[in-house]
């Protein structure tokens, strides 16, 4: 047997979401933003919510998420694309609505208008890639950025006495009154891939449902603002951001 | 006993050479080119042996989608 009696349409395992076209993505190298996109696009291709759902990119490494997915998109200014989906998710209650956002849109620029959607519970879901940097702008310190993690604007290391502690969003959205499910995932493994799958299946469907707000949290990488392999960027991830950033459902009120 | 294989088909133009599918693989199978580049100067990953199973933990992990994974059992 060859490798052509093998490749034949029957027999395909896996491919490119049919929703992801072919415009090569701005990403670098190893970037976790493409499987979130993979994920995203699978997603709505499986609840059939093609032509039933609005994405609201942010300002960041994200802001041409409308580039390559093929569905409904609009732009935010920064941080304000929790404002945005609630104004799209009010007057349009049968869209599923729901945001792309990184730490430093969602939890620096944005973050007043990020707990307030949560917190009233509007019916949307917010996913929230977390490198702890400013990817885009060449890998300033963001509100969740490490204790001792060196960026460009923290050389020696963020110091806590000054510059205050790592923001732990998934945990304070937990506390509010209006979110229905709040977990945080990874991407840097086929096991790790899958959950946050269905952990991204499960908030669109609560916020189709009608339960109340939804956060999703990856914990990504940025290999570039790391100054590391995207190899060493998962390994370094795995070692340092899960000891601040546990992996696990925070909040699951269908439970 | 039936013998499954796999195979992949990678868009070598859009691959990045990122090497998360390197490391994924759990037989070894995908490396990266050493002296070849594609149109935008990566290195691109390529199938080297003849020990893929299809798992295809290789394509979900590809941040860029590069990889399509086929499978077959052969009796």
């Amino acid at each position: 047997m060859t490798k052509q009696d093998i490749i034949c349409p029957e027999n395909l395992v896996y491919a490119k979401p049919r929703l992801m076209n072919d415009e090569t993505m701005h990403y670098c190298p190893g970037c976790s933003h493409g499987v979130v996109h993979k994920l995203i696009a699978e997603i709505i291709e499986e609840m059939n919510l093609t032509d039933r759902c609005v994405g609201i990119s942010p300002v960041g490494c994200g802001v041409f998420a409308y580039n390559y997915i093929d569905i409904d998109w609009q732009e935010a200014p920064h941080g304000r694309a929790p404002a945005l989906a609630t104004a799209v998710k009010r007057l349009w209650p049968n869209r599923m609505v729901f945001t792309y956002q990184g730490d430093g849109d969602l939890a620096g620029i944005g973050g007043n208008e990020t707990l307030h959607a949560l917190n009233r519970g509007e019916h949307i879901t917010i996913i929230f890639i977390d490198n702890g940097i400013y990817g885009m702008t060449g890998g300033q310190m963001s509100p969740t950025t490490l204790e001792g993690m060196v960026t460009a604007t923290c050389p020696t290391g963020r110091d806590v006495s000054t510059m205050g502690y790592p923001l732990k969003v998934a945990d304070l959205a937990a506390l509010l009154d209006g979110t229905s499910y709040v977990t945080r995932q990874s991407v840097d493994t086929m096991a790790a891939v899958k959950k946050a799958k269905r952990a991204i299946r499960k908030a669109f469907e609560y916020s189709m449902e009608g339960r109340g707000s939804n956060l999703v949290e990856i914990v990504s990488t940025c290999s570039t603002g790391w100054k590391m392999s995207a190899e060493k960027a998962n390994e370094w991830m795995r070692e340092h951001m899960f000891k601040q950033y546990p992996l696990g459902d925070l909040k699951d009120t269908g439970k | 006993m039936g013998q499954i294989k796999g195979a992949i088909v990678v868009n070598t133009e859009r691959c990045k050479g990122c090497n998360l599918c390197v490391v994924a693989c759990p037989t070894h199978t995908i490396a990266l080119t050493t002296h070849e580049v594609n149109a935008k100067g990566y290195k691109f990953c390529h199938d080297t042996l003849d020990a893929c199973i299809g798992c295809a933990a290789c394509a979900t992990v590809c941040p860029d989608g590069c990889i399509t994974v086929y499978r077959k059992k052969f009796d």
